[in-house]
């Protein structure tokens, strides 16, 4: 019986959330981040490719969609950092009977913005987004995107049919984006009731129409907050920024050994540095010549430079699956990825020099992080965090 | 008619840790109706069983006596009185 830890993070500390083939681990450090417990595995034996944190109204909730190869798959929550769950008994999030679809996969989960506090959003495999507004007990799906007219002719990717990414506009309450695999970047305007693509100059090297409307493999985008119009994307080949919400994209692809890549991730405070951790090819899903190394910007994708002290550089052919980096929130941004190898790095120096939190863990498919909020009574405090 | 029922252990938290499950029912022709009784006794074993369309999951097997409802016409398969269901996951472990 494998023996499961607990951690007890308390208000202001650093929490790093990690999902795996195998199951989900928590990692906390205070706010210097310089040294960590371990807790987990929490449902070992399944699958954990979603995971979030939810401080809004005063809470302090752990989300994760837990995924049994044989049971299916079900969202959970746990408000003690994981010593217990929410019980799962029922599937909540199920398409209805009419669709003729059934879930496979919950690959991301999104709580809204702070001014709704029961609404959370998941993507999930067959492509499609759920809503739940009553803080996640009744999920149901947004009918606007399942009834777009391109849907039935998406494609699954390597990963399968997947909507794996959900970014809500912190200014615009009615905007989300999604992005789809393999389908393209989806954006609604009107709270999900109508959706359009939003991937214009997005090429799709795999088909014979380079530019398609639709059937770009966009593995991740990823959005700064304080500037929301601007989104980075991971393409399946190709590197991306667009600055008007996605109405037009620009090639970014400068100066990095390869544009093909899973993972993408932006510095919570500045929206000229983002992160990519570049695989060789397609036919080859490693860190090109055996070194891991972490492109970073600071020029918004004018030049991209390698970040190694700390990484591996001999014999290291590791791959960053596309929902397995990311950053936190502390004024001294931390920088976060894992391999499918099972490897856990961290930067507390906004990506400059790294160290390994963990090795040994199953095949890392998610990582997700939090500034503890202080405890209910007093309120969302984050500590020194933004 | 009683039906007995097998669970295997990954789903025992839905029963209570019981491995063996006995329901009567006044008419359970086949194996859907002889299920509808299990899931009256734990609920939760059904979203785990089927899916939200109400078919047998792709990697679980629900076998009757020594077959196989795949085999044997599926959730229509006839049931007897004194039948024994066993769920039992497929031995595809997962990746």
């Amino acid at each position: 019986m494998v023996d499961v830890r607990h951690v007890s993070p308390k208000g202001g500390d650093a929490l790093v959330m990690v999902g795996t083939m195998k199951g989900a681990f928590l990692f906390r450090s205070d706010e210097s981040r310089r040294t960590w417990q371990r807790g987990g595995p929490y449902f070992p034996g399944n699958a954990v490719y979603a995971m979030a944190y939810d401080d809004r109204a005063g809470r302090r909730r752990l989300w994760a969609a837990p995924e049994s190869f044989h049971f299916g798959a079900v969202i959970r929550s746990s408000d003690d950092f994981g010593k217990t769950w929410s019980d799962g008994e029922t599937a909540n999030v199920r398409f209805p009977e009419d669709t003729g679809a059934s879930l496979k996969r919950v690959w991301q989960i999104a709580p809204a913005r702070a001014e709704e506090p029961g609404v959370l959003y998941a993507g999930v495999e067959p492509a499609a987004l759920f809503e739940s507004r009553d803080g996640g007990q009744k999920w149901s799906l947004v009918r606007g995107l399942w009834d777009h007219p391109h849907r039935p002719q998406w494609q699954p990717g390597g990963g399968g049919m997947c909507l794996h990414t959900v970014l809500l506009d912190p200014t615009r309450r009615e905007r989300i984006h999604v992005a789809v695999s393999t389908a393209g970047v989806y954006r609604t305007d009107d709270g999900g009731r109508s959706w359009r693509t939003a991937h214009k100059g997005v090429r799709a090297q795999f088909l014979p129409d380079k530019y398609p409307e639709f059937g770009q493999c966009v593995h991740k985008i990823a959005r700064h907050p304080a500037r929301p119009d601007r989104i980075y994307l991971q393409n399946h080949w190709g590197l991306y920024r667009t600055d008007d919400a996605g109405d037009s994209w620009t090639d970014v692809a400068n100066g990095v050994p390869s544009d093909f890549g899973f993972g993408m991730a932006v510095h919570p405070h500045d929206p000229d540095t983002a992160y990519i951790v570049p695989l060789e090819s397609d036919e080859f899903r490693c860190t090109p010549e055996g070194r891991l190394r972490v492109y970073r910007t600071r020029d918004a994708g004018k030049s991209w430079q390698p970040m190694t002290r700390g990484l591996p550089q001999k014999d290291a052919l590791e791959t960053v699956l596309r929902d397995a980096l990311t950053t936190d929130r502390f004024e001294k941004a931390g920088v976060y990825f894992g391999t499918r190898s099972g490897k856990l790095f961290a930067s507390r120096d906004s990506g400059t020099s790294w160290t390994q939190l963990a090795d040994g863990l199953p095949p890392i498919v998610c990582v997700k992080t939090a500034a503890v909020s202080k405890a209910k009574a007093t309120g969302k405090g984050k500590g020194k965090a933004r | 008619m009683k039906v007995t029922f097998r669970i295997p252990g990954p789903l025992l938290s839905f029963t209570g840790g019981r491995k063996v499950v006995e329901a009567e029912a006044a008419s359970a022709d086949t194996v859907q109706e002889a299920l509808d009784q299990l899931w009256r006794l734990y609920p939760g074993l059904r979203d785990r069983v089927l899916t939200e369309q109400g078919q047998v999951r792709q990697h679980v097997n629900v076998f009757v006596g020594a077959d196989s409802i795949r085999d044997t016409g599926g959730l229509s398969t006839p049931v007897r009185d004194h039948a024994e269901i066993a769920i039992i996951p497929a031995v595809s472990g997962g990746s």
